[in-house]
């Protein structure tokens, strides 16, 4: 996908699979590995989830590069932003709101579908959804990305609340791994 | 006229030799002759209070308000020039409602009280503005528990559990001092400051009371107190003083 003659590189994409699930305690984040440019794998060991703050965590899909410049001004504003509060921690939902007006505010040029999870001392375990478009949703679990689409009947089906740590762990391998043996954009 | 700035007080940016900023001090001295407020964070809430005088007979009732909302869960009251007052009360509503936009959740006391602060504290810094002759208490009632603050007019901002300040500030402040506020409630501050507000009035004019609260009663919402809970409290206010004052003259 370097220099042939075909014409110009595809942008690279994380053609993805990302999940995030809330349990009785905390919240358990998972991913694939595979950042895609059409159809060279550019990154086979990519991390898709990126800290913002303490506690807090990014699920990124969509252009890679977007997703991390968004990752990179949201540690920017939520770095300020601890040294303001102080002791307390930044809350989860302090976190999502800001990679919100960042993805809402630029949505012309965005191409983002983001879920934000992490624990606070006040709510506990959360998880926040931001997609393409920039609307911000506090929700149970949360799945994203190319590869999502063939678990969403299974994470709707098998989702239960108030899991253990090592049921919610498991449910989002099963999960994560099922939309990964579908997708040719995750692994 | 030789007072005791002479020459080092025309202007906030000017130290004396003695390492004073006097037009930050004329600033206070605008609050220290204004109607005392009060301040009280009790064990389930904050209330605040101020002694309206009376600047004219004409003036219709509840009209010249000392306390304001900043938020749901946060208000202020104000001491010293209320023109100067109501600015910083939209400076501080400007900054709660702009920190929700930014970080999704209500503004915490400690940080309302810091923006609060700095901003009070660049009018002390430049020669061509000059101080806000307010004190400025906050009340705000979050995850982290029920909170006072106070700014001065030079920008320093303290939590406190009790705070009095204009004139009846001494006699307020000694009141202040023998109640155990971390553990009243609410209701029971509010007979208190009553109490103080009438023990400490000077003069012969009236004065108006006006009490604002947020507590668990108030289901954490700032609001003032209306007329006739504020009447009951006052009455039994009154009444406690009289038999006080009957004890004491024998």
């Amino acid at each position: 996908a370097m220099a042939t003659g075909s014409g110009k590189m595809k942008e690279v994409l994380t053609g993805t699979t990302i999940m995030a699930c809330t349990y009785d305690g905390g919240v358990v984040l998972g991913a694939d590995s595979r950042t895609s440019s059409g159809n060279y794998v550019a990154n086979k060991v990519a991390d898709k989830i990126t800290k913002v703050c303490d506690k807090v965590y990014l699920c990124r899909s969509g252009s890679a590069a977007h997703t991390q410049a968004v990752a990179g001004y949201a540690n920017l504003y939520l770095n300020q932003h601890a040294i303001e509060l102080g002791e307390k921690g930044v809350c989860v939902r302090s976190a999502a709101n800001i990679v919100k007006e960042i993805a809402y505010t630029n949505k012309q040029w965005m191409n983002a579908g983001m879920i934000v999870a992490g624990w606070d001392k006040n709510e506990g375990g959360q998880v926040f959804v931001v997609p393409m478009g920039g609307t911000l949703m506090e929700v149970p679990f949360a799945v994203g990305g190319s590869g999502s689409i063939y678990i969403n009947a299974f994470v709707d089906k098998n989702w239960k609340p108030k899991m253990t740590k090592s049921e919610c762990k498991a449910f989002v391998r099963k999960a994560v791994s099922l939309a990964i043996s579908r997708d040719g954009s995750s692994d | 006229m030789s007072g005791i700035g002479t020459g080092y007080d025309l202007s906030v940016s000017t130290f004396s030799p003695d390492g004073r900023v006097f037009q930050s001090e004329y600033a206070q001295k605008a609050v220290d002759s204004s109607g005392t407020v009060l301040g009280m964070c009790c064990k389930d809430g904050v209330l605040l209070a101020a002694e309206k005088l009376e600047i004219s007979k004409l003036l219709e009732e509840n009209s010249n308000r000392r306390t304001f909302p900043i938020d749901k869960h946060a208000g202020a009251v104000v001491a010293g020039v209320s023109a100067d007052g109501r600015a910083i009360v939209d400076r501080a509503q400007g900054e709660a409602s702009n920190y929700k936009s930014m970080y999704g959740d209500a503004i915490p006391g400690s940080v309302l009280a810091d923006r609060v602060a700095s901003y009070v504290h660049v009018f002390n810094l430049y020669w061509y503005v000059r101080p806000f002759g307010v004190c400025t208490m906050l009340a705000s009632y979050d995850h982290n528990g029920p909170q006072l603050f106070m700014i001065d007019p030079a920008g320093t901002s303290h939590k406190y559990y009790g705070v009095a300040v204009g004139k009846g500030r001494q006699g307020a402040k000694n009141e202040l001092s023998k109640l155990k506020l971390a553990d009243m409630t609410v209701k029971e501050a509010m007979f208190a400051a009553a109490k103080i507000m009438h023990q400490v009035h000077d003069g012969e004019k009236g004065f108006e009371l006006e009490l604002a609260i947020v507590s668990d009663e108030t289901g954490r919402l700032f609001k003032r107190v209306g007329k006739a809970e504020l009447q009951e409290v006052e009455a039994a206010a009154k009444a406690a003083i009289e038999a006080e004052d009957l004890d004491m003259s024998d």
